[in-house]
C-alpha cells in the first residue's frame, strides 16, 4: 500500500532515515531498518576521520533540537563494513556524503558500494563543508556534476533551507544531473545559558531540527515541487504520520525522519500503520496524496 | 532539556586521582542514571550519579581535569538524569565495582537496602588508596575487597572474587569494560545487569555516536542484562568520537 518507485529505488514505504541520525554504525541502522524504515541514509562520510565540534553538540531547546555535531565520522575508507551491516536489514542504504571540493565528492562517492548517495552540501556549521558549498548554485551544480560522472547509483543532493531562494539551488543541482533533492537541512540557530552566558553549543551556533522547522521544510518542498522536474525528498521535523502525509501534499515522494527517532524509536511502523489507516479511511493511494497541495 | 545551573556545594576527595562534587541541585535519579556535565568553555561529559546531587569522578583528561578546578560556589551545567538504571531485583544480589564503576553502584546498595534486600559487593581498585566508598557498601551488607597490588584485600582482580555466582538472585556490574566482559563470561547472563560507558555525544537517543552494535548507551542503557549484551560487540571494541572501531584491550 505504501511502496513506491523512487528514483529507480524500490522502498517497502515513503519512510526513510534521515542523515546523522543513528547512521554511524552498522548496528543502528539495522536496527533501524528492522523497526520499519523504508530505507536507510547513514551519517555524512568525509575524507578523513573526523572527531567533529566540542559538547555539548546536541541540546533540546523549546521547540526542536538543536546541534552542531561537526560531521564527526570515522571516513569513507572505515565504512563499507558498516555499510555492509546496515544492509543486512534488507532495505535501501543510501550514503551520505561530504566533502570541501567536487574532487573530494567524487573520490568518496567512487569508492563506496551504496544504493544511491546524498550529496551533503547543507550542514549549517562545518567550516569549508556543507552549507558554505551549498549556497552557492555554480559550486552544487559542479559537484552534483562530479558525483553523477562518477557512479552509476542515483544521486540526491540535500538542501539547506539558509538561503534566499531555495529554488535556484534545487534549479542548479538539477543542472548537475541530480536525480532527487532532499529538502531540508537544519536551520542555522543558537541557544545561550543564561546563567553564564555562555552560548550553549560547543560550536556556539548550529541547526535546529524538530518540530519547529516542519513548515518551514513544508514551504521548501512545495517551492521545489513546483520549479523542479525531478523528485523531492521531504525532509524536516517529521513526528507522526500527519507529518508525513502534509510533505507528502505539499509534492515529496518521500520522507526522510531524524531527531523524533530519539523519542521513539518505533516511529517508521507508528508512522506506516498510521498512514495506511488514514488512506483507507479517505479511500486515497499514495500515489493521489503526491502533490495534493497543487492542485487544488 | 537544556543544561540547568548547578552549584557545587562541596567537594570530597575520595582518593587521590577520584573526587565527589556536590551540587545545591538534587536530581532524583533511579540509581545507574547518568548526567551530561558541562564545564562552559571545555567541554560535556557523561558522568553517573554517586548520590541524589552528586557526581563522582576521576581525573582521566582535559574535561575531567577542569572539572578538578572547580570549588565550592562554581558551577556547571547539568542535563539530566538521562538514560535507564538498575532494574531492581529482590532476593541476594551481588555488586561488583571496579574503580570509579563504584559511583553507581553505591546509590543502588543504599536504595536496595532498604527495601530488604541482601547485598554482597566486589569492590576492586588499582591500591587501598584508590578504593571508593568502601564504608557505603559496608554499610548496606557484606563487603570483599580486591587490589591490584595488595594493599587491602585479596591481591588481584576483582573478578576473582566472584564465587558460587549461581547463588545470587542477580548480579550488577560496572568498572572498566575489559573487567566487566570478564565479569560477564563468569556468571549467568540472564541474571546480570552491566552499566557501560561509552563516547556520549547527544545523551538521548538521536545522534548514534555511542552505539555498541543497535543499542544506544545513553538511552537504552547506560544498564544492559547481560543477555542482550553477550550478542553485541561489548568487550571487544568500542567506538572513539569519530565512529572508529577501537578494539579493547
Amino acid at each position: 500500500m505504501l511502496s513506491l518507485k523512487l528514483t529507480g529505488i524500490l522502498l517497502k514505504n515513503p519512510l526513510m532515515l534521515a542523515a546523522g541520525i543513528m547512521g554511524t554504525t552498522g548496528g543502528s541502522m539495522k536496527r533501524i531498518a528492522q523497526a520499519g524504515a523504508g530505507a536507510l541514509v547513514t551519517k555524512s562520510i568525509g575524507m578523513e576521520p573526523k572527531s567533529g565540534h566540542s559538547n555539548p553538540s546536541m541540546v533540546e531547546v523549546e521547540c526542536g533540537y538543536l546541534n552542531a555535531m561537526g560531521l564527526p565520522n570515522p571516513s569513507y575508507k572505515n565504512f563499507q563494513q558498516e555499510i555492509d551491516i546496515a544492509k543486512e536489514g534488507g532495505v535501501p542504504v543510501i550514503a551520505s556524503i561530504f566533502g570541501g571540493c567536487a574532487l573530494d565528492f567524487s573520490e568518496i562517492a567512487g569508492a563506496i558500494h551504496v544504493d544511491a548517495f546524498e550529496l551533503n552540501v547543507s550542514c549549517p556549521h562545518a567550516h569549508g563543508y556543507g552549507a558554505e558549498i551549498g549556497t552557492d548554485p555554480t559550486l552544487v551544480e559542479d559537484i552534483t556534476h562530479a558525483v553523477k560522472n562518477t557512479v552509476d547509483v542515483p544521486v540526491w543532493v540535500k538542501l539547506t533551507p539558509n538561503v534566499t531562494n531555495i529554488k535556484s539551488i534545487g534549479l542548479a543541482a538539477q543542472n548537475g544531473g541530480a536525480d532527487a533533492v532532499v529538502a531540508i537541512n537544519t536551520v542555522r540557530a543558537m541557544a545561550i545559558d543564561i546563567e553564564s552566558g555562555y552560548p550553549i553549543l560547543g560550536n556556539k551556533f548550529g541547526g535546529l531540527s524538530g518540530r519547529a522547522i516542519k513548515p518551514v521544510a513544508v514551504k521548501c518542498v512545495y517551492d521545489l515541487y513546483e520549479a523542479l522536474d525531478i523528485p523531492v525528498i521531504g525532509v524536516g521535523g517529521i513526528s507522526d504520520w500527519k507529518d508525513a502525509v502534509e510533505f507528502i501534499m505539499a509534492g515529496a515522494q518521500a520522507v526522510e525522519i531524524g531527531s523524533a527517532i530519539g523519542n521513539n524509536i518505533n516511529i517508521f511502523k507508528d508512522i506506516s500503520s498510521g498512514m495506511e489507516a488514514f488512506l483507507l479511511r479517505k479511500g486515497w493511494t499514495l500515489e493521489d496524496l503526491y502533490g495534493m497541495a497543487h492542485q487544488i | 532539556m537544556k543544561p540547568v545551573n548547578a552549584v557545587i556545594t562541596e567537594v570530597v576527595e575520595e582518593t587521590p586521582t577520584i573526587r565527589t562534587f556536590f551540587f545545591e541541585t538534587s536530581f532524583n535519579p533511579e540509581p545507574g542514571q547518568f548526567v551530561m556535565v558541562w564545564i562552559r568553555g571545555v567541554d560535556e561529559i557523561p558522568m553517573a550519579l554517586s548520590y541524589d546531587n552528586a557526581i563522582t569522578v576521576q581525573k582521566v583528561g582535559p574535561a575531567t581535569s577542569a572539572l578538578f578546578e572547580l570549588g565550592i560556589g562554581d558551577s556547571i551545567g547539568i542535563r539530566g538524569p538521562l538514560g535507564k538504571g538498575f532494574d531492581i531485583r529482590p532476593g541476594h544480589i551481588l555488586l561488583v565495582a571496579g574503580g570509579v564503576g563504584a559511583a553507581p553502584l553505591a546509590p543502588f546498595a543504599e536504595k536496595a537496602k532498604t527495601e530488604g534486600i541482601k547485598i554482597t559487593t566486589l569492590l576492586g581498585a588499582k591500591t587501598k588508596e584508590e578504593l571508593i566508598f568502601k564504608k557505603r557498601f559496608e554499610k548496606a551488607g557484606d563487603v570483599l575487597i580486591a587490589t591490584d597490588d595488595g594493599s587491602e584485600g585479596i591481591h588481584g582482580y576483582v573478578t576473582q572474587l566472584i564465587d558460587n555466582n549461581e547463588s545470587y538472585s542477580q548480579i550488577y556490574c560496572c568498572g572498566p569494560e575489559i573487567m566487566m566482559k570478564k565479569v560477564l563470561d563468569k556468571v549467568p547472563s540472564s541474571k546480570s545487569q552491566f552499566s557501560l560507558h561509552r563516547y556520549i555525544k547527544c545523551g538521548i537517543g538521536i545522534c548514534g555516536a555511542c552505539c555498541v552494535d543497535g543499542l544506544r548507551v545513553c538511552m537504552d542503557g547506560p544498564v544492559f542484562s547481560g543477555d542482550v549484551l553477550k550478542k553485541s560487540e561489548f568487550g571487544i571494541y568500542s567506538r572513539n568520537e569519530c565512529g572508529e572501531r577501537v578494539k579493547l584491550k
